[in-house]
């Protein structure tokens, strides 16, 4: 069938901001969706709140609304832009749940739109756990035993009949949340009222365990003539019991024999019909049992899905393109392979490698947390490794995980540890368990009795032991060289290509052998042992390919071939972490795109499944490779770039920029030595100081004497933290000399940098600044000011750009200052500084000169494309030549919001620090500040009230200024909740309040009331020294219940102004473009009135 | 043990033994099947060949009594990049290496299996040799040479029963069908077979040696010509066969026997450059306008413009090469296909093709009945 001509303009939701479970895969799906339909002559409209994606991009869509995803706003966007169709299937749970309540307030039928991709009847019988368990008994297969629960009372009925443990499952959520395995009855009744809790139908599955089976997911096609293709298998590594999103898992199955496999084949296509999903993919998975091959299905995905992602980069079958693309009425047999064009989509890809993708934790942001994996996902990114074997790709996954492992290494002695320890290391799920597998076989453990204990395939478990087999012979023969005093360039050449075959990095052999990183490198390329090059073409090499997208690994032939255009490199992030996101895969995207449109080729290298960047088509060759210094250097020798780019990936290909410099690498852009400058705490100081700017006083101590003395110098508060590190890693505001010592005892073995010592500024107002320079010129992207007080991470606080309290006299300095630093660094590229103003004073806290996380905020507040730019800058075009010689001036309000993975965490101390914890982002645009504010909010999940009972304590310095706020909340019908300070200067303006005691004086009634739900809005401004005992526990208390909290005076006009407006009037939504096409109409008219003054 | 794969070309491997040792000729094709490396092992169609398998974890699930699909394996070899240590599968018996040992059969791994994949993707099908006794290159490539092509060959005598047999498996219990199919041996897979018996046929299988006459001796209801290994036009005497019974009782033909089914009805095959082995090859069924993903094994191919479209109508396609897939007679209860609706290994999309053949039997046998 060809392309449906009844729909020119199709809505696509995205999936909002980041959360674990629901990452930038699905800016991956959607940007392939926006592409294909556009390429496809479709109109695009698109709904998405989170301003890093690259899918909000303005050429990505025609109208691209960075607006709240929510019903309200669903219907503005509707009932403006009259979309014909709607495709729900490509924003993760969120862009479902969106579509599925828009059909059933009726909004689709009313505006007669068509939904496309899945339709509500598909999505209810994949999502309702009662209709999915009918559904697929009728087809004659089979689930594990459960039982629907609506209240803890039926589930506790439950419980007579079905046999403990029991998951629980609760129904249309993320990523499992809420859900849980009970052992014990307390433990059952705990997770099901959680359950219920989270559920969006009050509904949660309680389902006999079958922890500890085979766990097994497909990735299926389905075009609307019900031609059906498997994508891709995956096994997971891990046992069933742990969410795959935290699972090792492996493409393709590895354990199946054909009779198996095509016995899930024939039940996955028996499902996907029987589901009645029309058109696109979806993801079903599957558990075995290990001792009899019993089959039973799990659940099912109508819809793209991370897995999905990784099986688009593990096969190269884009699936989220060709869902667009059957969602528009083509089939599959109309829809070319890419990569190999003269074949059909309508095959199943078939590939001759190993896949590998490891999940990355960040428990040691979370040090209450517990270590243990569960049915509830906690990793926050994922890294993808391709091998030859799964040997090499698990050990080159490992060190692209960049969590200080270079492969299967030993960070620890397994002599040290218990055989206890080990064991529990392997029974009981943890982010380390692979290492524990290795400990176990190093103390002599069989490869059947590790498989018995932890539930892991013993085929997994033999591989690793051949690996850890390898090492002991190149320990044993390294050894042997010694005692004859020969040299390690004496190790035999195939025991050294083995090991290469193996995955084993070159520092890891360093490692074993005794020796370094770079001499290791020497010796292997003088014995010839250079890695090849091979290509992923979803057809293991029966067709030519012609999409470069290679890997490496230690074979014969090497399949790349180096053009002669002139090139650059790019360097992406690597795995998502907390503090390192989608924001630098936005930045590398645009790099390339920037790129290509100069006529340069690029080359992308990433280890990232989830993302933009290794989009095969977004560059013109990806290297899928661990970035570290070994694998980024291969390609480099291979390659020869004219230029690579280090400054747009965050933190991960900045920490290769100096020993990539060292090996001849040209990188362009800023310095390498300026960014060192910038980094290197001390020769910050010196820089600040030569610059004569202002400094927080600050020390760096390498011993707790001198910690506590530099503490004593610049007096308490302080802020401490090791040197180099990304989002705020171990950073905290210490009040005491005890807070101090505790502190320096935990960071000891963290890395050999010193300890940084800063004077924490209480009460400031910090400011971020992003600028683009080109070694002349230097313009600023935006002024950001924070909303919340000083001491929060700049990536968990919410912003404002413009600024809105700050004076002209300020905001000249800063922008002087910005010029100053951009001169001295010799900034080419981006440009970030962070600073803090206290007292009419500006303190420069940190300098960036590289990419920062706001680029794509600024970029999408301001309309201008920073990163494009500075990429351009550093090939050598002047900002003149460019056109952006001046600041844009803007003059509607965009808010910044974070969105925190806290209620992932349970026992987690729910707190805002220095350090970076927050996820994602969302934004919010509006012609004021309040009504930006508000859309942040909303945005973010925690919508501002608009009745019911408003909490506020305040600072002595804020009670005057609260008066007027308390008055307005007041007038529009709250009710006011205040501690005995603020009550009293509320009473004694005629503003009728409640009194509560404040929680540090044994009261604990306001929490109580927070806890039950009777706060809808919190406004609290701490003020230094006590005050923040009690902010603590009320701020913890007001995010795991989701009710917004203020914690600046500044932020409570902001909220009230726009609670204020939205209960005058609608919400506008205005798409991202023509805010910036009414801007210049804008600017015109502000010019004849002067300039507008909002705040 | 060292083990070398030499092409006729030149192109030469080392890698290490894990089957038979000895030394072995064949047609080196290459194989893109992610599993069923045992059902490819005991497929008969693979005699005269040296099978690369592209994926590159070989062995993992070990081998078992139930997946096999012929008494024996007939490949003259088996190259793979990683042969697995360990076999780890509920149903595993022995592992893949114990297993070729005892049938003798010679494998080679640490191959790069990809560079050697896409060498005869580019240059064609060519003879090679494995040795683990002669590891000189330019000998083994000199005997690479001398080694028969497959061209004209008859390899079907070599792996066709010896006997007629009537196939009874105790999975499939029932030897007494509704109806009578006699297969015409040319090398048949074991799950055409157990098909046929699902579909309730009391299943005789004879040598492709026999006469027109002896097969409609037995009185059968339909007769199956099954897949097996080589050229088609090397067994001038199964295309006599068949041409004999065109017309007196419904045929399907699978693979090879789709090839000499097309050969007796006028049709020209011609080689392909390196065939299709693999389990993922899209075939468009022209009748529905459907896409079954399907499991194929074949050099030679039936040229689809050498039918004689009166008579013959195409019902099949290849949607990645446009060569032919499948046909049916306009008049004659015959049909046939050149993949394998029968899997093993493989998806089942193409599985309803047994029950269109039990109902083509059905409606002949009624309509004789009335006559």
């Amino acid at each position: 069938m060809p392309k449906r001509t009844d729909i020119h303009k199709i809505l696509i939701i995205g999936s909002g901001p980041i959360v674990i479970s629901q990452a930038c895969e699905f800016d991956y799906s959607g940007t392939q969706a926006c592409k294909a339909l556009k390429e496809e002559g479709f109109e695009v409209v698109l709904l998405n709140s989170n301003p890093a994606t690259i899918m909000t991009d303005p050429q990505m869509a025609n109208a691209t609304y960075i607006e709240p995803i929510t019903l309200q706003i669903l219907e503005r966007i509707i009932s403006k832009e009259k979309p014909d169709a709607l495709l729900p299937t490509l924003g993760g749970q969120i862009g479902l749940n969106t579509a599925v309540k828009a059909i059933e307030a009726g909004i689709l039928e009313r505006y007669k739109i068509k939904m496309i991709g899945a339709n509500y009847s598909a999505i209810k019988k994949a999502e309702d756990r009662k209709e999915f368990k009918k559904a697929i008994e009728k087809i004659g297969l089979e689930l594990p035993r459960s039982i629907l629960a609506y209240s803890v009372e039926e589930a506790k009925e439950a419980l007579a009949r079905l046999n403990l443990p029991l998951i629980i499952r609760p129904s249309f959520t993320l990523g499992g949340t809420g859900g849980g395995i009970a052992r014990t009855e307390e433990e059952f009744e705990r997770i099901v009222s959680l359950g219920l809790k989270n559920s969006m139908v009050n509904e949660v599955l309680i389902e006999e365990s079958v922890w500890g089976w085979k766990e097994y997911e497909l990735e299926v096609m389905r075009d609307a003539k019900d031609n059906v293709v498997i994508v891709c298998s995956i096994e997971n590594l891990d046992p069933m019991g742990i969410h795959t999103g935290d699972s090792i898992t492996v493409a393709p199955a590895q354990t199946l024999t054909d009779k198996e496999y095509q016995m899930m084949r024939d039940a996955a296509i028996a499902i996907i019909r029987e589901i009645g999903v029309e058109t696109g993919g979806s993801n079903i998975q599957f558990a075995i049992n290990p001792e009899n091959g019993k089959m039973v299905v799990i659940e099912m995905n109508p819809r793209v899905s991370r897995s999905s992602a990784l099986a688009s980069k593990a096969t190269g079958f884009p699936i989220a393109k060709f869902a667009a693309k059957l969602a528009v009425g083509y089939t599959l047999d109309e829809i070319r392979n890419d990569i190999t064009k003269e074949t059909p989509a309508s095959f199943e890809p078939t590939i001759d490698y190993c896949v590998v993708k490891i999940p990355r934790f960040t428990f040691e942001k979370f040090p209450e947390a517990q270590d243990v994996l569960g049915v509830s996902m906690k990793s926050v990114g994922e890294t993808m490794a391709i091998g030859r074997t799964f040997k090499e790709a698990l050990q080159k996954g490992l060190r692209g995980l960049e969590i200080g492992h270079c492969g299967l290494d030993d960070k620890i002695d397994s002599r040290n540890i218990s055989e206890q320890e080990i064991r529990r290391g392997l029974s009981e799920p943890n982010a380390s368990r692979i290492f524990f597998i290795k400990y176990a076989l190093q103390r002599g453990f069989s490869p059947e009795e590790i498989s018995k204990i932890s539930h892991i395939d013993s085929w997994f478990v033999h591989n690793i032991k051949e690996i850890v087999e390898l090492e002991e012979e190149m320990k044993k023969m390294a050894s042997n060289l010694r005692l004859e005093s020969r040299g390690i360039e004496e190790l035999p050449a195939e025991l050294f290509h083995k090991a290469k075959q193996f995955g084993f990095s070159d520092r890891q052999i360093a490692q074993i052998v005794n020796s370094d990183e770079l001499s290791v490198r020497r010796l292997r390329k003088k014995k010839g042992i250079k890695p090849t090059f091979k290509l992923v073409d979803t057809c293991a090499g029966e067709f030519e390919a012609y999409t470069p997208y290679y890997y490496s690994c230690y074979e014969r032939e090497d399949e790349s071939r180096r053009s002669d255009k002139e090139k650059i490199m790019i360097l992406g992030g690597g795995p998502n972490r907390i503090g390192q996101g989608i924001e630098f895969d936005y930045c590398c995207c645009q790099a390339s795109f920037a790129l290509r449109e100069l006529g340069y080729e690029t080359i992308m290298v990433n280890s990232n499944p989830e993302t933009v960047s290794t989009d095969y088509d977004i560059s013109d060759k990806l290297y899928f490779e661990p970035l570290t210094f070994e694998d980024v250097m291969n390609i480099v020798d291979k390659e020869k770039p004219q230029g690579v780019i280090v400054q747009f990936g965050g933190q991960t290909p900045l920490n290769l920029a100096r020993s990539l410099e060292k090996a001849g690498v040209p990188i362009i852009g800023t310095p390498v030595s300026s960014i060192d400058r910038a980094e290197d705490r001390d020769k910050f100081a010196r820089l600040v100081k030569k610059l004569k700017l202002c400094q927080p006083p600050n020390g760096s101590a390498r011993s707790e004497a001198e910690a506590r003395r530099i503490a004593k110098r610049i007096g308490y508060p302080v802020l401490v933290r090791p040197s180099y590190v990304l989002g705020g890693r171990a950073m905290r505001i210490v009040y005491d000399e005890d807070s101090l010592r505790e502190f320096v005892k935990e960071v000891v073995d963290f890395s050999a940098h010193p300890i940084l010592i800063d004077k924490f500024l209480e009460g400031a107002i910090e400011v971020d600044v992003d600028a683009v320079a080109d070694g002349e010129r230097t313009v600023i992207g935006g002024i950001m000011e924070h909303i919340e007080e000083a001491g929060i991470h700049s990536g968990d606080s919410a912003c404002v750009l413009p600024p809105y309290s700050l004076s002209d006299e300020i905001i000249e300095e800063i922008k002087a200052c910005i010029q100053t630093i951009s001169k001295e660094l010799k900034v080419r590229g981006l440009l970030n500084v962070q600073f803090a103003i206290k007292n009419d004073r500006i303190y420069v806290l940190e300098v960036n000169p590289r990419a920062s996380r706001t680029i794509p905020f600024v970029s999408k507040a301001t309309g201008v494309p920073l990163a494009k730019i500075a990429t351009w800058v550093m090939v050598g075009k002047s900002l003149k030549e460019i056109g952006f010689v001046k600041e844009k001036e803007i003059s509607h309000f965009s808010v910044k919001e974070s969105v925190l993975p806290f209620s992932r965490f349970s026992g987690v101390d729910i707190i805002l620090g220095p350090e970076m914890k927050s996820t994602g982002e969302v934004m919010g645009i509006d012609s004021s500040f309040g009504l930006a504010f508000y859309k942040s909010q909303i945005a973010a999940g925690q919508s501002l009230p608009k009745k019911g009972k408003v909490f506020i304590s305040v600072k002595n310095d804020d009670k005057r200024d609260i008066v007027f706020i308390a008055k307005r909340l007041f007038d529009m019908g709250f009710e006011i909740i205040a501690t005995k300070g603020t009550a009293k200067v509320l009473k004694a303006n005629n503003i009728p309040c409640q009194r509560v005691g404040k929680i540090k004086e044994g009261e604990k009634r306001i929490l109580e009331m927070i806890e039950k739900g009777e706060i809808d809005l919190i406004i609290n401004t701490p003020s230094g020294g006590g005050g923040h005992s009690d902010m603590k526990p009320i701020r913890s208390a007001a995010i795991m219940h989701a009710i917004p909290c203020i914690t600046t005076i500044q932020g409570a006009q902001a909220g009230v102004n726009g609670m204020e407006s939205a209960l005058k009037g609608e919400l506008r939504v205005n798409s991202i473009q023509s805010w910036h096409k009414e801007q210049r109409f804008q600017r015109i008219s502000n010019e004849k009135k002067g300039v507008e003054v909002l705040f | 043990m060292k083990a070398k794969l030499v092409l006729e070309d030149g192109l030469a491997f080392t890698g290490e033994s894990f089957g038979a040792s000895g030394e072995s000729c064949g047609e080196v094709v290459f194989n893109t099947s992610l599993t069923g490396y045992q059902e490819i092992l005991t497929d008969p169609s693979y005699k005269g060949q040296i099978v690369t398998m592209t994926y590159p974890l070989i062995g993992n699930y070990g081998v078992n009594d139930e997946d096999v699909e012929s008494f024996q394996p007939f490949l003259e070899g088996f190259v793979v990049r990683e042969y697995s240590q360990i076999a780890s599968n509920w149903r595993a018996q022995k592992s893949l290496s114990a297993y070729l040992k005892e049938k003798g059969v010679m494998a080679i791994e640490g191959v790069d299996t990809r560079a050697l994949t896409r060498h005869i993707r580019v240059k064609g099908a060519m003879r090679g040799v494995i040795s683990t006794e002669d590891l000189d290159e330019r000998r083994l490539r000199e005997k690479a040479r001398s080694f028969p092509a497959l061209m004209g060959r008859d390899l079907v005598r070599e792996v066709t029963c010896a006997q007629a047999y009537t196939w009874s498996s105790s999975r499939e219990g029932e030897t007494r069908g509704r109806w009578r199919v006699v297969v015409l041996d040319c090398g048949v897979k074991f799950n055409i077979l157990r098909e046929l018996v699902k579909q309730g046929c009391e299943v005789r299988v004879v040598p492709a040696s026999t006469s027109a006459q002896d097969i409609l001796a037995m009185k059968p209801d339909g007769l199956l010509l099954s897949n097996g290994p080589g050229d088609p036009a090397g067994v001038p005497y199964v295309i006599n066969t068949v041409k004999q019974m065109l017309g007196r009782l419904p045929i399907m033909g699978i693979c090879l026997g789709h090839q000499i089914l097309a050969l007796s009805l006028g049709g020209r095959t011609y080689k392909l450059k390196f065939g299709h082995h693999g389990a993922n090859h899209p075939v468009k069924d022209l009748n529905t306008d459907k896409i079954e993903i399907t499991v194929q094994n074949h050099g030679f191919c039936v040229d689809i413009d050498s039918l004689n479209r009166k008579e013959i109508r195409i019902t099949h396609i290849n949607l990645n090469d446009q060569t032919l897939e499948g046909m049916e007679h306009r008049y004659l209860p015959i049909f046939s296909v050149q993949f394998h609706p029968e899997a093993s290994p493989g998806p089942h999309d193409a599985k309803h093709l047994f029950r269109r053949f039990l109902k083509m039997i059905e409606e002949y046998a009624q309509a004789h009945r009335h006559s």
